[in-house]
């Protein structure tokens, strides 16, 4: 949380960490870091009233990124405690099959399914840094936009519109992951320049 | 494929990087996030700051320590030394820490390797093991077998536990990492134990860093391919300039082993 915030600020953005929905309103985008686990994550949300909120956000095109369980919870359901999750995305979380090592940590290679802005600038098979024992498995596989192989390939970014999932952590992820979130930011900004503003891009995590 | 890490060490007393033969002879050597700033754009994969402030009361710093060093390099931060309480691992990680390792306090304290494990997930727990080669025993009659005992405080103090047995137990508590310190090779510059890794790593599941004895490149490359080593962590050598992060990578490299090649997406 402190490391995606820093991260952010580094590549350009203002950070709020917002523990209430009315925080959410002047932020140009929201992105959701991974801690926890699935269930109680949901529950910390549910209680903080922003799972409407956050919802209402994302079904109205608006840019969110949500990284490792932020990205997971965007789908149905997570196998991580039997979870109900936000179900903007269709599809589950899964455990990781046939992996050599649990939780999978460390940095791996993430191998593009097609090129994407959020990836200029980024070679194809670059490494970031993981660390998780769940990935998402979307019903859409035109939303994949990258995967990397533990035991199994497994999914570790998905685009759809202005929602990215990213199931590494670029906060950790030294130059490969500064550039992903300066493009994110860029992406944020040409969302805004497209709804009638050319301003900077903020940024705001909810924890 | 799953990279092996090349991990620098950095020893802080009182907020300072110091160097110097464990605990003694210490001499000033830096600021601590400036150092992890260097190293991360060198091309470290991780950063472990090793607490060996001697007074309790100069341990807050550390916490100033990771949360300036979290501000400035975005790679994963690891916090050994000092931490004795699930609160205490807390401050660490809120301070941007992503683990804590734990070596005395888990061997008089083993539990708590579970209760932080539980709070905070096995991936945020290391186990830290100091390990120091037992003598064979004497007559060739018997079929001799390598064994290890668990040493604290420097190496001073044996505690009186098998460390292959140890290391186990530590993984089956909640320990998601065990950092691995061959004490016999630890300052010498004669290489890692590459049996002791090999005795561990065969044994548990979770990924081994070994640590202790680095001289150079291929000393990285026998941890990873003869000891089963995941990732791979020196001081030394990388502080006193004896080689370079990208040279312990690139012989990696050519042995075939899977590295994150420094300067990845630099452009």
């Amino acid at each position: 949380m402190v490391s995606i915030g820093q991260a952010l600020v580094t590549a350009g953005a203002r950070v709020v960490v917002a523990a209430a929905a009315d925080e959410l309103q002047e932020a140009d985008a929201i992105v959701v870091p991974g801690v926890g686990a699935a269930l109680p994550a949901m529950v910390h949300l549910r209680d903080r009233g922003l799972l409407e909120p956050l919802a209402d956000w994302v079904r109205a095109g608006r840019p969110f990124l949500g990284i490792c369980l932020g990205c997971q919870l965007l789908f149905e359901r997570s196998d991580e405690g039997d979870a109900e999750a936000l179900g903007l995305l269709a599809g589950r979380t899964t455990g990781l099959v046939d992996a050599p090592t649990l939780p999978h940590i460390g940095w791996n290679t993430v191998e593009l399914t097609r090129p994407h802005p959020l990836f200029d600038g980024i070679a194809d098979g670059s490494h970031f840094y993981f660390v998780h024992s769940f990935a998402p498995l979307p019903a859409d596989e035109s939303i994949v936009l990258a995967r990397t192989t533990h035991g199994r390939p497994f999914v570790s970014a998905v685009a759809s519109g202005s929602l990215y999932g990213l199931q590494f952590h670029p906060e950790k992820s030294a130059d490969a992951g500064r550039r992903l979130l300066v493009n994110f930011l860029r992406l944020v900004a040409a969302a805004k320049a497209g709804a009638g503003s050319g301003a900077a891009a903020r940024g705001v995590g909810v924890a | 494929m799953l990279a092996r890490r090349v991990i620098p060490c950095l020893d802080v007393a009182n907020g300072r990087v110091v160097k110097g033969t464990r605990f003694v002879d210490l001499t000033d050597e830096g600021d601590p996030a400036e150092l992890a700033e260097r190293y991360a754009r060198e091309g470290a994969d991780e950063i472990v700051f090793l607490d060996i402030t001697a007074a309790p009361e100069g341990r807050g710093t550390m916490l100033d320590v990771v949360r300036s060093a979290a501000s400035r390099a975005f790679v994963p931060l690891t916090v050994g030394g000092g931490v004795r309480s699930v609160d205490e691992m807390r401050d660490v990680l809120r301070a941007g820490a992503d683990k804590v390792s734990f070596n005395t306090a888990a061997v008089a304290k083993p539990e708590l390797l579970t209760a932080c494990a539980r709070r905070f997930g096995s991936q945020a727990v290391v186990c830290a093991i100091d390990a120091r080669r037992l003598p064979q025993p004497a007559g060739a009659e018997v079929e001799q077998v390598d064994a290890w005992e668990v040493v604290t405080h420097g190496g001073r103090t044996a505690v009186g536990l098998d460390a292959v047995a140890w290391a186990q137990r530590a993984v089956e508590l909640g320990a998601g990492e065990l950092l691995v310190t061959s004490m016999d090779r630890d300052g010498t510059r004669s290489g890692f134990d590459t049996d002791l890794l090999r005795a561990i790593s065969s044994r548990v599941r979770v990924p081994v860093i070994a640590s202790g004895g680095a001289a150079g490149p291929e000393d990285f490359v026998s941890a990873v391919r003869d000891g089963g080593a995941d990732a791979v962590l020196a001081a030394s050598i990388f502080h006193r300039r004896i080689c370079s992060i990208d040279e312990v990578k690139k012989a990696m490299a050519a042995a075939g082993l899977p590295v994150r090649p420094v300067g990845e997406a630099a452009a």
